[in-house]
């Protein structure tokens, strides 16, 4: 415990002192959206339909950024190595590196989501869902997107493979969290795929944190 | 125990297998299942470039279970200049770092040292203030075992030397 | 049985039995893949609906259901290379990826292509040809990040874990996928019904099926010994295999 606490404020302060690599996701995710914005017609009503799925993939896209500097910057720096060798079980290093991960990136784009699902027209009725499902779905991503990035710690071009290899991995989050929205947007029942989502949350801070540790071991080898 | 050999030879493989970061591309490596206590210093030093010393034992401190007031001392005794230790780690000269990263030693008494290349970018005070500790931990009955291409420090009690081929 | 298992799964008694087996796989799924392909697309009736387009059937059916199988069986070698570190359950894995995503790649196409006819468009959002779509994703992921490792095992095992996931992921996208399809009902998804199948169509459809599968057991077998002999090359049975094989050519060419 007091290791995960450790983990926690050395990533905390990590964030502090590099604050533009801390700032970027939010940033991208802003501008992302924006974009779309700008790329369609002026109150276009449809927005507000798609608002759902832009505001999802940029939330997927902006953690993407900063993933695979996750593992990296500890294996170069050979901090992983004593990781590695503490008594702490390398599983729950890997679960408090992946948490302070979603607190640091995944939690502000929550956040961020309501003003901008808003201003994509967004009726104020759904975007409760919307938070809802990001609140769920982000987490997911800095779990999932965390053991591939583990896989490719020690790959030189790693980072062009993490995306390639998260995105399917992440379908079934993206699909349930835009779905709870239009479901909210025409009236429906938004708990079911809620749950899923929880139910995906729940299965990857199960599993992940094991596997992703037998994939940063497997970066030594 | 001291070993050498030429570049590329496997001593820091060696050592890696020994830690448990690797295993052996052949042969089986049969683990106590009660092992010793070790401090590892590998050729990195696992000090984060934007942390400063004292904020990067500090966390090793806080992420062992040891006491946080430990670290004042230890890099005391690896004579770091005051001036050093509140900076970011990125700034400090090679030298610098690698008292800050052997300064994990201190930190806690551990039987088992495995150490690579723990000389690189000391300077002679530096090498002098390792050959202390290093005897210090030899003499309370520790094991070590070192790589280094160049030769350790005179009196040290009981080194056994290996040379590996390739 | 142990006894058995071991000797089995060494690389050069399983190289043995690969080479033993394969010429009668191969020859056994030219057979049924030509008998039903030649009865499916020349002599079996055509569909009262669909006419002969349905004859894709002969080709997209079989290699949809490999394609899955294929992953399950990628994904269980995964497990033993990860847990027992079998070199041959790595070998076997990434053998199995290439020949698993080429039969997702041909189950798209076909699909696509009988969509065209029957949805009016190459592509719906189909669950089913939805998931194949991300089934395809996964292969090539875990291919991919074979290519990346420079050392075999290490890469091998990353995709074991990589694989193992993506098992664990299959069942949520299918699942996943469907519900979303259920979601907007209205459109105007044509559903294939499940009308019962004549002796004459089903008949070169399970011939097919069958060919398909054993053509995959051969492409695994074969890339698998051939992965063996790339990863062992140097070891000493791979040079008492090279010169016996050097001593064939010579009384070949004689």
């Amino acid at each position: 415990m007091s290791a995960m606490l450790a983990i926690f404020r050395r990533e905390l302060l990590l964030a502090m002192r590099a604050r533009t690599e801390w700032l970027m996701p939010p940033f991208f995710f802003i501008v992302v959206v924006t974009l779309f914005g700008l790329g369609t017609e002026p109150n276009d009503p449809k927005l507000a339909a798609f608002a759902p799925a832009i505001l999802w993939v940029a939330a997927l896209l902006s953690t993407l950024l900063t993933l695979e500097r996750l593992f990296r910057a500890d294996l170069e720096d050979g901090t992983l190595e004593q990781l590695c060798l503490g008594a702490t079980p390398l599983a729950v290093v890997a679960l408090a590196k992946l948490l302070g991960h979603w607190a640091l990136t995944g939690l502000p784009l929550v956040l961020l989501a309501a003003p901008l699902a808003v201003g994509l027209g967004v009726t104020s009725a759904s975007v409760p869902t919307l938070v809802a499902g990001l609140a769920l779905g982000t987490p997911c991503i800095s779990l999932i997107g965390g053991f591939v990035a583990a896989l490719t710690v020690g790959l030189p071009r790693g980072g062009l493979l993490l995306p390639a290899l998260v995105l399917p991995l992440i379908t079934p989050a993206l699909i349930f969290g835009t779905g709870a929205v239009r479901a909210a947007q025409q009236g429906l029942d938004a708990g079911a795929p809620l749950y899923f989502l929880a139910a995906i949350l729940v299965l990857s801070l199960t599993l992940i944190p094991w596997i992703a540790s037998a994939a940063l071991r497997n970066a030594f080898d | 125990m001291h070993l050498r050999g030429a570049n590329g030879a496997g001593k820091s493989s060696l050592l890696e297998v020994l830690a448990g970061l690797r295993r052996p591309a052949a042969g089986v490596l049969r683990r106590n299942p009660d092992p010793l206590p070790l401090h590892w210093v590998g050729h990195r030093n696992a000090l984060n470039p934007h942390l400063s010393a004292v904020e990067n034992l500090r966390f090793w401190c806080e992420f062992n279970g040891q006491a946080v007031q430990r670290v004042a001392p230890a890099l005391d005794r690896l004579a770091l200049p005051a001036g050093a230790r509140r900076r970011a780690v990125r700034t400090l000269s090679a030298g610098q770092k690698r008292r800050t990263a052997l300064a994990r030693l201190v930190l806690a008494p551990r039987p088992l040292w495995l150490l690579d290349e723990p000389l690189d970018g000391l300077d002679v005070d530096g090498i002098a203030t390792f050959a202390g500790l290093l005897s210090e931990h030899l003499k309370g009955g520790g094991i070590a075992v070192v790589t280094s291409h160049q030769a350790l420090p005179k009196d040290l009690p009981a080194v056994r030397e290996w040379t590996l081929q390739r | 049985m142990w006894t058995w298992f071991h000797r089995l799964a060494s690389p050069p008694s399983f190289y043995r039995l690969a080479e033993r087996l394969a010429p009668w796989l191969g020859a056994a799924s030219l057979l049924l893949l030509l008998g039903g392909w030649i009865d499916g697309l020349m002599f079996a009736p055509a569909d009262y609906q669909q006419k002969d387009a349905f004859r894709i059937i002969y080709v997209h059916v079989p290699t949809a259901a490999v394609s899955l199988s294929l992953y399950s069986a990628m994904a269980v070698a995964g497990v033993v290379a990860v847990i027992w570190r079998i070199k041959l359950a790595e070998c076997a894995m990434m053998a199995i990826a290439p020949v698993g995503a080429s039969m997702t790649a041909v189950a798209l196409i076909t699909g696509m292509l009988w969509g065209k006819p029957m949805w009016g468009a190459y592509w719906v959002w189909d669950a089913r040809l939805t998931s194949e779509l991300v089934l395809l994703f996964l292969y090539l992921g875990v291919i991919g990040l074979y290519q990346a490792f420079d050392d075999p095992r290490a890469g091998a095992r990353a995709c074991a874990l990589l694989a193992i996931v993506g098992a664990v992921n299959v069942p949520i996208v299918k699942f996943s996928v469907e519900w979303w399809n259920s979601l907007h009902q209205g459109s105007t998804l044509l559903k294939m019904g499940k009308p019962t199948m004549s002796a004459a169509m089903a008949g070169p459809l399970y011939a097919a099926l069958a060919g398909t599968m054993l053509f995959c057991a051969y492409a695994v077998l074969r890339r698998m010994q051939n992965e063996l002999l790339v990863r062992e090359r140097g070891t000493r049975w791979v040079g008492e295999l090279q010169r016996a094989q050097a001593v064939d050519d010579r009384s070949a060419s004689v």
